[in-house]
């Protein structure tokens, strides 16, 4: 699979995920235990993300400028900061750490 | 006739501007949401897409998580499938919205598909936010249309941005992906089980990392988290 097709079925996908909570009938989806699921899905995915961002290097585990990052977003986050300047601190935290390292 | 009396001014002031609460709430969000398109367009050129590969993402996928998801596996060296796979994964919370979104506005005919592709995480927060129908739709239709049209130009915006940055690296984007995903995940830390799921997928991510192929620990961090809800405790 190229990127390209990768992109496209991904996108695809998506859309159909999205179509598919208005075509099908609603007690499918619409019932504590999908709720769940649905919800558990996304957090695990997330912090998932957020591990493999920051510790993978190919298949090895590696400590390096991304755990300032994830140090530094998690305290502005825990102060309230808006979403972009989260991003934008992670940026700086990482890029100061290799500049100096 | 309320307009003439004297406890007037306040509604003839929202009258005149036009801007419901509904509609002023779809377009705080819509600027909010639509400014971090930004740095999915720059991390998405960071992580080796072309420009018009992160413009094809924000069309067509059009829901931020995903999105992030998609070329967050590919920057970690996962395959095109791995990232199909993960992207596709952190949509399913979007059949849940459309469900609600079906109930409570029963679009028709086109509207539907239209409503469809708008139907993400902003939109369906703003239309549940508001009690009237009215309201409920053009809280849907501000949020959905204000997020697609700046996410989107926004996305354009990082990813030429991105591409005249050159080494990625060098700027932190890595750490900007790492700041991004915690973003992401953080407001859904509400109490004590989301935190509980999320360190548990964190360490099974980890100890997969060294042994698996690389995109591989996402998906296996996801089964958990289905696991996790489909056997969890109703609270």
């Amino acid at each position: 699979m190229t990127l390209w097709h990768a992109v496209i079925a991904a996108g695809l996908i998506a859309l159909a995920t999205k179509l598919a909570g208005y075509a099908v009938p609603a007690r499918w989806l619409q019932n504590p235990r999908m709720h769940r699921v649905a919800g558990a899905l996304t957090v695990a995915l997330l912090a998932s993300l957020t591990v493999m961002n920051t510790f993978a290097e190919g298949t090895a585990l590696h400590l390096d400028a991304r755990l300032a990052a994830l140090g530094v977003a998690a305290l502005a986050l825990w102060a309230r900061a808006p979403f972009l300047l989260v991003v934008v601190l992670g940026a700086l935290a990482s890029a100061l750490v290799r500049w100096w390292v | 006739m309320d307009e003439l009396s004297g406890k007037a001014p306040a509604r003839a002031g929202v009258r005149l501007s036009g801007l419901t609460p509904a509609v002023r709430m779809g377009l705080s969000i819509a600027v909010a949401t639509g400014l971090y398109g930004v740095s999915f367009g720059a991390l998405a050129v960071a992580a080796g897409l072309t420009v018009g590969q992160a413009m094809a993402l924000s069309l067509l996928m059009f829901t931020g998580g995903s999105q992030f998801a998609f070329i967050g596996v590919v920057a970690g060296g996962g395959s095109a499938s791995a990232a199909v796979g993960a992207a596709s994964l952190l949509g399913v919370r979007n059949a849940v919205y459309g469900v609600q979104m079906n109930h409570l506005l029963a679009p028709r005919g086109w509207r539907r598909l239209l409503m469809a592709q708008l139907t993400i995480d902003e939109s369906a927060a703003t239309t549940l936010s508001q009690q009237e129908a009215a309201e409920q739709r053009r809280g849907f239709w501000t949020a959905g249309v204000g997020v697609f049209v700046l996410w989107n130009a926004f996305t354009l915006a990082g990813a030429v941005l991105g591409d005249a940055l050159g080494d990625a690296r060098r700027w932190g984007l890595d750490g900007a992906a790492v700041a991004a995903f915690l973003g992401l995940l953080w407001p859904r830390l509400k109490g004590r089980e989301p935190v509980a799921l999320a360190l548990a997928a964190g360490l099974v991510t980890a100890a997969a990392i060294p042994w698996a192929a690389p995109g591989v620990p996402i998906l296996l961090a996801a089964a958990a988290g289905a696991a996790w809800g489909w056997w969890g405790h109703a609270r």
